[in-house]
């Protein structure tokens, strides 16, 4: 009844979704009885993956690799690690490497897979998880009938724990390892905060009037150390990058705090940010659905409001 | 070159989802049924890649696994500029059940990419198009925001967590599609509408297959509190409740 995580590692380092994830299996693990294996894709050093120690990792299997993503070879070695280790449960991130490899590690498990978990199972006999399903407008509970599981956590839904401990860190052969697509060019952006990972996001949409006007936005969210965000028709418009749209059909979010900018809150609109712990509004129009999802709201002209925001925090930080 | 674009029937992304007696299942009753967003968005760029290179995209396919009352999305794929549907008549199942229905149905045809969106708006599993690939045994690349074809050749874009990779990959291999990947949907047009009342549509019988979860029961979001609303002339009263009330700041 051991439990697999999978995690990744952006540039050798990892996260605090990566704590939360390994955390998380350590939690299941104990749920189900069982021992908490972690297994990581990349270049990571030893000094790195031993921080993965203090949350519960007990064991960390190392699959050293220069080898981009790829599906299909991922997934067979996760798979592989899964089953030398005897795992019943794995578990990955719902972001986009999650949601590329977790359906392929299902079907090699011949397992069922429940992605979007939100926090900890419900049981474990029979193992029934919590969801969102309709994008935000229902939640579910759903079993998992077949005797391996695979699942993927909804991030910031867990939180991070601590489980100091000794963790052991054993090399996985990659020699045999090999992928088929080639990665021709890549762009990352580097210094700016990850819209997923971020605690604060600062959003603006059509109500910002134009892409001329967003330097104010950004100032709000330097300010505040937030990734900056933007709604469907704005980056449609190309205003912003799409890499920030948030909704059904872009991001799903769940910052502690998201500042919703002239963005009157359209349903596919929630879908992507109805996670976050507290919502902010500004919008010119005292009846814009978005006040009915907003935990504080202020209604009026952010031509006016956003430097008077920006200049209030500003004052706060300074001060804090 | 030969793609197949999986096509799932969902409600309306406006519905509001009701409930049986016992919360066991959704109540469809007078919903509104589309073609789920994503893969909207898959058929359209199919569709361009076909217009723009005629002599190498010999046809689109659509599939979708459910009984007869989805072939009404079907028809709406074909008017759009499909050559011809696939239904498996199956049941609906989970994720596991759908992807083995639609990679049984189409194991040994000749397609060379088959498109899946990377999530469908009812169940949000984000699992199908990557348990067909492994199901065929064939390459996959998820979140994928820019496809083109440069003969035989396949080129993507993929997104990764703040970022994108530019990737070649050979077919056969299943993409599974995110925003980007086309802009606006493409609409049916009436002369599409008409041809598309007979362009083929085969219906294949399910296959056995036992599904690895289900659903327990549904339960309506908690309600969200109502809104406390700050005077515009007021923003450091916004700034001392997110410190000292919501204590997020
Ligand atoms: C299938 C589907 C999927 C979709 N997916 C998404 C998605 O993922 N994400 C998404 O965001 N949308 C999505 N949409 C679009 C969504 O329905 C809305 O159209 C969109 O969210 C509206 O964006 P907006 O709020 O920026 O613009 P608008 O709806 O135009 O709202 C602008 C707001 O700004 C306010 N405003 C204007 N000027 C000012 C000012 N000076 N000061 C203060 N306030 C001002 C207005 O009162 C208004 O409320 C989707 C739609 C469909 C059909």
């Amino acid at each position: 009844m051991s439990v697999l995580v999978y995690i990744e590692n952006w540039n050798g380092k990892f996260k605090k979704s990566t704590y939360e994830l390994v955390s998380y299996g350590k939690r299941i693990a104990a749920g189900l009885g069982g021992e908490l294996s972690i297994i990581s894709i990349g270049n990571v050093d030893e000094t790195e993956l031993k921080k993965l120690g203090a949350y519960g990792a007990g064991k960390v299997l190392s699959a050293n690799t220069d080898m981009a993503l790829d599906d299909k070879a991922y997934a067979a070695l996760i798979a592989e690690v899964a089953n030398k280790s005897n795992a019943s449960v794995v578990v990955m991130a719902n972001n986009s490497t999650g949601k590329a490899l977790a359906p392929r590690v299902a079907v090699k498990l011949n397992a069922g897979l429940v992605s979007g978990v939100n926090g900890l199972p419900l049981s474990y006999q029979p193992f029934v998880v919590s969801k969102k399903a309709f994008s935000g407008k229902s939640l579910l509970q759903a079993e998992i009938t077949s005797g391996k599981k695979v699942i993927t956590l909804s991030q910031n839904t867990a939180g991070v724990e601590e489980f100091p401990g000794d963790v052991t860190v054993e090399p996985v052969d990659v020699s045999a390892v090999s992928g088929s697509v080639k990665v021709l060019s890549s762009d990352v952006q580097t210094g700016t905060i990850l819209l997923t990972e971020a605690e604060i996001v600062v959003s603006g949409g059509r109500g910002m009037r134009g892409p001329e006007n967003w330097k104010p936005l950004e100032e709000l969210a330097e300010v505040l150390g937030a990734a900056t965000a933007c709604s469907r028709p704005v980056s449609d418009e190309g205003w912003r990058p799409h890499h920030e749209h948030v909704g059904q059909t872009g991001k799903v979010i769940a910052p502690n705090l998201y500042f919703a900018l002239g963005i009157s809150g359209a349903i596919q609109h929630l879908a992507g940010v109805s996670s976050s712990k507290v919502i902010v509004a500004v919008n010119k129009d005292a009846e814009a659905p978005i006040f009915t999802a907003a935990d504080y709201g202020i209604v009026g002209d952010l031509q006016e409001i956003l430097p008077k925001m920006t200049e209030a925090f500003r004052k706060f930080k300074a001060n804090a | 070159m030969n793609i197949l674009v999986c096509i799932s029937n969902v409600p309306d992304t406006t519905t509001r989802i009701k409930y049986s007696a016992d919360m066991k299942e959704v109540d469809y009753s007078g919903v509104q049924w589309i073609i789920n967003p994503w893969d909207e968005l898959a058929l359209t760029r199919a569709i361009e890649l076909k217009e723009a290179n005629p002599a190498l995209v010999q046809k689109i396919t659509v599939i979708t696994a459910g009984r007869a009352d989805v072939e009404a999305t079907l028809r709406k794929a074909l008017a759009c500029g499909a050559d011809d549907a696939i239904r498996v008549d199956a049941a609906s199942g989970d994720s596991l059940y759908t992807a083995s229905q639609l990679a049984n149905a189409v194991k040994g045809d000749a397609y060379d990419v088959i498109l899946c969106g990377i999530e469908s708006s009812d169940y949000n599993n984000s699992a199908v198009g990557g348990m067909m690939a492994e199901l065929l045994d064939y390459n996959s690349v998820s979140a994928v925001s820019s496809l083109n074809l440069d003969g035989n050749t396949i080129k993507v874009t993929r997104e990764i967590d703040g970022g994108k990779q530019n990737i070649e990959v050979a077919g056969p291999v299943v993409l599974i599609v995110q925003k980007g990947i086309a802009i606006n949907p493409r609409i049916p047009s009436m002369r599409g509408i008409m041809t598309a009342r007979t362009k083929p549509l085969k219906v294949v019988p399910a296959t056995d297959v036992i599904p690895a979860s289900r659903v327990v029961s549904y339960e309506a979001p908690p309600a969200k509190s109502a809104c406390k609303m700050i005077a515009p002339d007021h923003i450091e009263e916004l700034v001392n409740l997110l410190h000292n009330e919501a204590r997020v700041i």
